[in-house]
């Protein structure tokens, strides 16, 4: 599970998709997300690292990080392995 | 995540509370959905209309519209605060007269009387407001077969200058079939001709449409008076004002167009002062205004049920609430609130209701705090029709509920149950 190489992301959470010429906000705990993505964790790890931040169930948070992974695929924005 | 360059941040107030009572409260003692209306909102808007008018015209007379909601508790407070009812059916007058209503405190309007409600109508000294000659020559009949005089009106349909002119209730006047009517009804000699009256439209924005028709109406009672010789007592302006739903397609969002009631009042009366009737001889002015006393003194309570994605990436967020209640949502763009604290980050929805149907739509694009499951949500201006049309479909229709001037809580109508339904059914 790997983003694009090419996605622009800045720190405030601005993305640059230059593939499609669009681009998104990101709200700070899609930031998280992302970082964690990009230091290669897997869908598991992620929800146990959030959820070990913040005060949320695992299943919650699963729910919430599967609309943003399919919307990143949904953007173009994930490689395909 | 949001798609655009402009940002996330937006601003909606959450709405926590309805007069005073927590919404989470609401929907804890009554259920969800929950339709709620607001006792001290139904007051004030029917004091504001009244002031509005009698302060600009001598003679006013408002008349609750049944069919915009016909809930007793919520008639019984119009009708506290002075005004008569107006009826469309035989359903509607019993209401009004089990509500304790006058028969002389009652105009009978709509197109499909029966000769049992004329009858009726006859003996309690109803206001029948003809709408065509079938009805003149049956309602004729009944007063022979009863020896009444009954008390009439005319129905009138007229060019206010709107787009789309409404043609199907009554008589037209620029054509002279009105005037016709007003001369049969004098020569016929057994009915008591007491007024006219005109329906412009639904859902007017225009002030100047309202100046028009007063002003050929206070025309028409006129003439009536030098060349009939009947004093009108009224003249009947109908209904139509506009609430502060949006309309859809609509720019600009209703509260920005919607005129007030001093807009309305302001044109309504300068246009009856430009007819030179003598001061003590002006006609009662009758308003049957319906939608902008009511639409915003109810609120549709809702619960989400879940979120999901569209085939292109959009947010979907399914309520308990569905069009089957809401059926204004087929006109309106309504006002959606959150109902309890949220982030800062909103995200474009579109928001269906719980049927298993694809026009369950309540709003096609809605940007929203990001909503959890069980959320709750305050869907605003749903008081006018929706608890008159709504539809026993699919699920069963929610408890109605008042907040009233003293905090206190009371059902209105009762959430229906199976055995309701079951009730009727004979096989």
């Amino acid at each position: 599970m790997k983003m694009n190489d090419n996605i622009a992301i800045s720190q405030s959470g601005y993305v640059f998709n230059p593939q499609t010429g669009e681009s998104f906000s990101l709200n700070p705990t899609a930031i998280e997300v992302i970082k964690l993505l990009q230091e290669g964790k897997s869908r598991d790890e992620i929800a146990v690292e959030m959820t070990s931040r913040y005060d949320i169930s695992i299943s919650s948070f699963l729910c919430d990080l599967d609309d943003f992974l399919h919307l990143l695929q949904q953007y173009d924005m994930m490689a395909n392995e | 995540m949001l798609p655009g360059k402009v940002g996330t941040d937006a601003y909606l107030s959450p709405v926590l509370d309805i007069d005073g009572v927590s919404v989470d409260r609401l929907m804890r003692d009554f259920g969800s959905p929950l339709f709620v209306f607001s006792e001290q909102k139904i007051h004030s808007n029917i004091q504001s209309a009244k002031r509005a008018f009698s302060t600009r015209y001598p003679k006013v007379q408002f008349a609750w519209s049944y069919k915009t909601n016909y809930l007793d508790g919520v008639c019984k407070i119009f009708h506290e605060e002075g005004s008569w009812a107006e009826v469309v059916s035989g359903f509607e007058l019993e209401k009004a007269l089990q509500n304790g209503v006058d028969g002389s405190h009652i105009l009978f309007n709509g197109p499909s009387k029966t000769k049992e409600d004329l009858q009726k109508a006859v003996r309690l000294g109803v206001y029948i407001h003809i709408d065509n000659l079938d009805e003149l020559y049956l309602l004729s009949e009944v007063a022979d077969e009863e020896s009444e005089r009954p008390k009439v009106a005319v129905r009138v349909n007229l060019d206010a200058g709107l787009s789309q002119q409404w043609d199907r209730f009554g008589f037209n006047y620029e054509n002279g079939q009105a005037w016709d009517t007003l001369s049969k009804i004098v020569e016929m000699g057994k009915l008591d001709l007491k007024g006219i009256h005109c329906h412009i439209g639904t859902f007017i924005l225009s002030t100047k449409a309202y100046a028009v028709a007063a002003e050929k109406m206070a025309r028409l009672a006129l003439e009536v008076f030098q060349k009939l010789r009947v004093r009108l007592e009224y003249i009947d302006l109908g209904g139509g004002f506009a609430s502060h739903n949006t309309l859809k397609a609509s720019y600009l969002g209703g509260p920005d167009v919607a005129p007030s009631f001093d807009d309305y009042a302001e044109a309504v009366a300068s246009a009856i002062y430009k007819v030179p009737f003598k001061t003590s001889e002006l006609p009662m002015l009758i308003l049957e205004t319906g939608r902008a006393l009511i639409d915003d003194a109810g609120y549709l309570l809702s619960t989400v049920l879940s979120n999901k994605r569209s085939a292109t990436g959009r947010r979907y967020t399914v309520i308990d609430a569905g069009v089957n209640l809401l059926f204004t949502s087929f006109w309106y763009d309504h006002k959606i609130s959150p109902a309890q604290p949220y982030s800062k980050y909103f995200e474009d929805v579109t928001l269906f209701g719980p049927l298993c149907m694809n026009i369950d739509m309540i709003r096609e694009f809605v940007c929203l705090p990001l909503l959890n499951r069980g959320d709750h949500l305050v869907i605003h201006n749903v008081g006018a029709y929706n608890v008159t049309q709504w539809m026993q479909f699919i699920t069963l229709r929610p408890n109605v509920i008042m907040v009233k001037r003293d905090g206190d809580c009371s059902i209105l109508h009762e959430a229906e149950t199976l055995s309701d339904i079951k009730r009727k059914e004979c096989l």
